[in-house]
């Protein structure tokens, strides 16, 4: 049986011996081969693990991934990179292929004490707070893909804000796939470290150039201090052919405001996984996501909150728009333990379907141990507001534009949210072009595109 | 030429026929009112030439400036000059009332060939607007009828019509859950469009309206004919003696 898995995960195991971490601290080596112990111990999981019911990776775990090639010289970004730069960014630390690109990067004019730098860097200058704090807070034995990614440490993003920092501009980093004729993988790790009264707003912005079969398989840990005021968002914009797994686990200290933002638009099989842990008195914890599917996509947001102290309060608002064969899942897990009394819950999650053959599955789930606390879920699935879209033309608004006017305002919810102005101003103008309707040509060529690229693929039908 | 022209319009919604063979002629510069009792056909008729396409047209023509009407759409009868306040204006989540009428405003003057009018250029009329029809400034940013009483959702109507100027404006029941101090204002608001090129036809239940803005044509609308038609006086006589008065007697045996 375990040569069978051993056997399955070949190419990991190749990669895995084959990764030069001659150079990694015996720390790091032992957090990595603990990783790909329990990876592949594990294997990638199914259907019947009630956390990927509706999300069938088989395609991933039949796929020999390769580890992504260094492309950092390769030279193929120009304006495509310019255009993927948010206007008014503290800085933007670009990653290509999952490793740092300083040539493309703007390192911008943080204060000397704030460090924001490439992981591979501060490991190799044996940073005490990586050390610290690196693989601490997540769970390996709960998902093989946390495992997956920790067992692959190389590079990714490290912020370090010293007490009492503000950082008003967004802290950015792109990361990007150069796509081979090979399926390649990257694992990036991004670990940011918020200590006590800072606030700061973090930016990973997900992308591809060109097309070809990628996976991205991206873990970020992010511990605000007490009083820390984090905003961390989330840009998943990549090819159709783009596998995107990424975990988002926070933890949360006293009084801390953590606020998670999703934007996922690209990709073909997305799955994203946001982890709070609410571990001290106070702490508030917001969860906004929007999630738009076309084509054959498949796009999963997993949520597992943790109450583990009292006085704490979570919401969670996601927005999905589904249209074409795409299938959107949300599974919001909410656990209250049993000290955290005075807990305040709320999960929301509206859903626009907009063909016949898109497809949603939305799952609360709540586990409460305390007897004092306020859980509240909900969940709609509908359709563009017919009347809403008679009474636009009658103003003499075309139907194409009343309906994505629609779908704006619907998007609009969740990027209301959103505090950081540059960011918001920059997803604004990314959603309206991805909205069916809102852009003209564009999208049109794009998804006729994206038809001849994805023959007869579906994703539930895979294995 | 005639700015409306209605001629032997017969009108089903899910199969069953509710307009008859209606006949109007609205001119410019005319306002005329349409009565009848509960379930006469005033709505359907306002709701087909607004376009509406759950509404069936199985015979007859309507003419808007001597233009095919109901090979129109929505959109394109508004840009050709119709407006229609609608009994039930609806709300619309996360569009600003500002943002939705300068897209109205730009989507029609496009269509007539003239330049777009930005945010800067749009405000200062948009507020004349509200002004007239008493609505605080705040209602610029709150999206679209959200959240309105029923007399700020209509005077809202009157305010899209005031900034749209419309050539032909059908007002479906628009007094109707207005209190005496906003049935004023709003006709207010409608006498201030009156004017030569434009004309107005109010759909009402109640005379009442009427007493605000005199109309200069009344026709009584029953099972789905119009039965009677008259100046002014007529709306006085109908509220004295009922709608009964009015039917004629073929029609009341049916």
């Amino acid at each position: 049986m375990a040569t069978a898995a051993t056997e399955r995960l070949r190419n990991y195991l190749e990669a895995f011996h084959s990764f030069g971490a001659a150079q990694q601290p015996a720390w790091l080596r032992a957090l990595r081969e603990r990783g790909f112990a329990r990876f592949a111990e594990a294997g990638f999981p199914t259907t019947r693990d009630e956390d990927w019911r509706f999300t069938n990776v088989s395609a991933i775990a039949q796929t020999p991934f390769q580890l992504a090639r260094d492309l950092r010289s390769s030279g193929v970004y120009g304006e495509t990179l310019d255009a993927c730069r948010i206007p008014g960014a503290a800085c933007q630390l670009v990653f290509v292929n999952g490793r740092f690109a300083a040539q493309l990067s703007e390192l911008g004019n943080l204060p000397e004490t704030v460090k924001v730098a490439s992981l591979a860097q501060v490991i190799t200058d044996s940073s005490k707070s990586v050390e610290a704090h690196l693989g601490s807070y997540l769970n390996i034995e709960r998902d093989a893909f946390c495992a997956l990614n920790t067992a692959f440490i190389e590079d990714g993003a490290y912020v370090y804000l010293p007490r009492g920092t503000v950082i008003e501009a967004p802290i950015c980093f792109l990361f990007i796939s150069l796509p081979g004729h090979e399926p390649e993988m990257t694992n990036p790790r991004n670990l940011v470290v918020a200590e006590d009264s800072t606030e700061a707003s973090v930016v990973e912005d997900y992308v591809s150039l060109g097309s070809g079969i990628s996976f991205s398989n991206a873990v970020t840990e992010l511990v605000a201090g007490e009083n820390a005021v984090i905003s961390h968002y989330l840009i998943e914009r990549e090819d159709r052919q783009a596998y995107n797994v990424s975990t988002l686990r926070t933890q949360q200290a006293r009084s801390s405001n953590v606020s998670s933002h999703s934007v996922l638009l690209g990709g073909g099989l997305v799955r994203n996984n946001v982890h709070p842990v609410l571990a001290g008195e106070g702490g508030e914890c917001l969860i906004n996501g929007l999630f738009i599917g076309n084509g054959r996509q498949h796009i999963d947001n997993y949520m597992l909150v943790e109450h583990a102290s009292p006085h704490c309060s979570s919401r969670q608002f996601y927005n999905g728009i589904l249209d074409g064969r795409s299938h959107g899942v949300f599974h919001g897990r909410i656990i209250v333990h049993k000290d955290a009394q005075k807990t305040d819950a709320k999960q929301t999650n509206r859903n626009l379907l907009l063909s016949d053959d898109a497809q949603i599955d939305t799952k609360p789930q709540l586990e409460i141990y305390a007897d004092d606390v306020k859980c509240t879920h909900g969940a709609t699935i509908g359709q563009v507001e017919e009347n809403a879209l008679f009474y636009m033309r009658s103003r003499g608004i075309e139907e194409s534009a009343a309906r994505g006017l629609l779908l704006l305002a619907f998007a609009n919810e969740c990027l209301d949210r959103m505090k950081s102005t540059p960011v918001r101003e920059y997803l604004h103008e990314l959603v309206q072009g991805w909205l069916p309707g809102t852009s003209s040509r564009g999208r049109t060529d794009r998804d006729e595109a994206v038809e001849r690229q994805e023959p007869g693929r579906r994703w539930e039908e895979v294995g | 030429m005639a700015l409306l022209e209605v001629k032997d319009l017969h009108a089903s919604v899910h199969g069953n026929e509710i307009l008859k063979g209606l006949d109007l002629t609205i001119n410019p510069g005319e306002v005329h009112s349409i009565m009848g009792p509960n379930g006469s056909g005033k709505s359907t008729l306002a709701q087909v030439l607004a376009r509406r396409e759950s509404y069936e047209v199985t015979r007859g023509e309507v003419l808007l400036n001597g233009k095919d009407l109901l090979a129109m759409k929505p959109e394109e009868a508004a840009c050709e000059g119709l407006f229609m306040a609608f009994q039930y204006p609806v709300e619309i989540p996360g569009i600003s009332n500002a943002y939705f009428l300068r897209a109205a405003v730009n989507a029609i003057r496009k269509y007539r060939g003239e330049e777009e009018l930005d945010a800067i250029d749009f405000l200062p009329l948009l507020k004349e607007k509200m002004r007239l029809l008493e609505m605080d400034e705040r209602f610029l940013n709150r999206p679209v009828n959200e959240g309105f009483s029923g007399g700020e959702k209509k005077r809202n109507e009157i305010v899209q019509m005031a900034v749209l100027e419309p050539k032909m404006a059908i007002l479906d029941e628009t007094d109707s859950g207005l209190d005496i101090d906003a049935l004023k204002i709003v006709a207010k608001g409608v006498n201030t469009m009156r004017s030569p090129d434009r004309a107005i036809l109010l759909v009402t239940h109640y005379q009442r309206l009427l007493d605000y803005i005199v109309p200069d044509f009344v026709h009584v609308l029953v099972d789905g004919r119009i039965v009677k038609s008259g100046g002014k006086e007529l709306a006085l006589e109908l509220e004295e003696k009922g709608y009964g008065w009015a039917e004629p007697a073929s029609a009341a045996a049916r």
